[in-house]
């Protein structure tokens, strides 16, 4: 059976959809993203569907509920290189997908990504160096 | 004893095609620069021919009858044509209105009895009024062709999209903005996007004289769809009353960033990209 690989790479997952989605594999993916996240305890998902060129509402909330269900599991989700077509279809099916970032290509979308993580970070920081001076 | 009208027709064919010329040319509203003597009488000449050769004692009185399709498609071409040359309807009625003068002015000459003058002159009336419809029925469908082949082409050059900066568009708008517009507004926008990897789109609506509810909508797909495509979308150039009315309207633009000018767009764009415009300073040397 087919299964979109999911890469590993540090704290990001990469998927990269190069075939046309149908729903059966869709929903293997969410259910195969959200275990390996869980898993792994990746803080980001980028998700490049450069390749996908038909879209239907079924994918549309797939992949609002994988950004959703990641932020759950404490990741970012970002989709990169959707083609004109597919964001047009999109809005007007209705779906702005709320839940994810999204960025131009792959390489917009790690500097993106690495952002989202920092910003989380620089958050954490401060308040690591309040408990160490309480101590 | 009956004329036979064909006869007649057909031997009076160049008096026919003189008197009509006369005719044309008497016109002072006659647009030479648009076709040259030559071409009309060319024009002219064919038109009588097979006006003559397919007109006969029985189909007089009937402009349905199929001997007239070949006439009816000259007829067709020829108005089509002066509708995309650009000759006025008077110009095109002209043309036909004319023939039947010529033709009467020759049947009065020949026919000597009165009846029979009116008799047939009723039929040629009927029957060259209905060619006269002919003719504004296709000039018009001429003319509406060459008005929606404007429409689309207005609609093609009037949506450009800008590459004001490195990763920054610019995409005035100009005009009202309806269904269709919008599709070939946000088409070129987002293929530009791609093209050039820009992270930023300014959405210029200082050209757009209204905004109601629908093109509230149609704004606010576009904005979506740049988003999913990874960029940023501003929307500038809202005018007061614009601002007003999208109030008043209770359209929600919350989600939108939005500013007056494009000037303080680009300013934002500018800011978003970690960009900055200085002036510099000129150290005199002494």
């Amino acid at each position: 059976m087919d299964r979109i690989p999911i890469l590993r790479m540090g704290q990001f997952l990469l998927v990269t959809i190069q075939v046309d989605l149908y729903d059966r594999l869709a929903l293997d993916l969410e259910a195969d993203l959200v275990k390996m996240v869980s898993k792994t305890g990746a803080k980001g998902i980028l998700i490049d569907i450069s390749a996908v060129s038909i879209v239907d509402s079924f994918m549309g909330r797939i992949i609002g509920n994988i950004g959703v269900m990641s932020k759950l599991l404490d990741a970012e989700t970002v989709v990169v290189g959707m083609q004109p077509a597919v964001a047009i279809t999109l809005v007007e099916l209705g779906l702005p997908l709320k839940g994810v970032y999204t960025a131009l290509n792959v390489e917009k979308g790690m500097d993106l990504l690495e952002s989202k993580i920092q910003v989380i970070e620089d958050e954490i920081d401060p308040d690591d160096d309040f408990d160490a001076d309480n101590t | 004893m009956a004329t036979d009208i064909t006869k007649t027709f057909k031997k009076k064919h160049a008096a026919i095609l003189e008197r009509w010329m006369k005719n044309q040319l008497a016109d002072a509203g006659l647009r030479e620069d648009l076709m040259s003597n030559e071409d009309l009488r060319a024009e002219s000449d064919e038109l009588i021919s097979a006006l003559i050769n397919s007109l006969n004692e029985r189909n007089l009185d009937n402009v349905d009858s199929g001997d007239f399709d070949h006439v009816v498609e000259i007829l067709s071409g020829i108005s089509i044509s002066r509708a995309r040359q650009g000759f006025s309807p008077r110009e095109t009625g002209l043309f036909i209105t004319s023939l039947k003068e010529a033709l009467i002015e020759v049947l009065q000459e020949e026919v000597t009895d009165m009846k029979e003058f009116i008799d047939i002159s009723v039929k040629l009336n009927r029957l060259m009024d209905n060619f006269s419809i002919i003719v504004f029925e296709t000039f018009i469908k001429g003319r509406e062709e060459v008005i929606l082949r404007q429409t689309d082409e207005i609609a093609e050059i009037s949506t450009p999209v800008i590459r004001v900066w490195d990763g920054i568009l610019a995409l005035p708008i100009i005009g009202t903005l309806d269904s269709a517009r919008t599709q070939v507004v946000m088409e070129n926008l987002l293929i530009e996007i791609v093209e050039s990897g820009s992270s930023v789109a300014i959405l210029d609506i200082s050209g757009v004289p209204t905004v109601d509810s629908l093109v509230a909508q149609h704004l606010l797909k576009t904005v979506s769809a740049t988003r999913l495509m990874g960029a940023e979308c501003i929307i500038s150039g809202i005018r007061p009353e614009i601002a007003q009315t999208i109030v008043h309207l209770g359209i929600d633009l919350s989600g939108i960033v939005t500013k007056a000018s494009l000037a303080s767009a680009l300013q934002y764009a500018f800011r978003t990209l970690r960009l900055e415009v200085r002036k510099t300073i000129i150290k005199r040397t002494e």
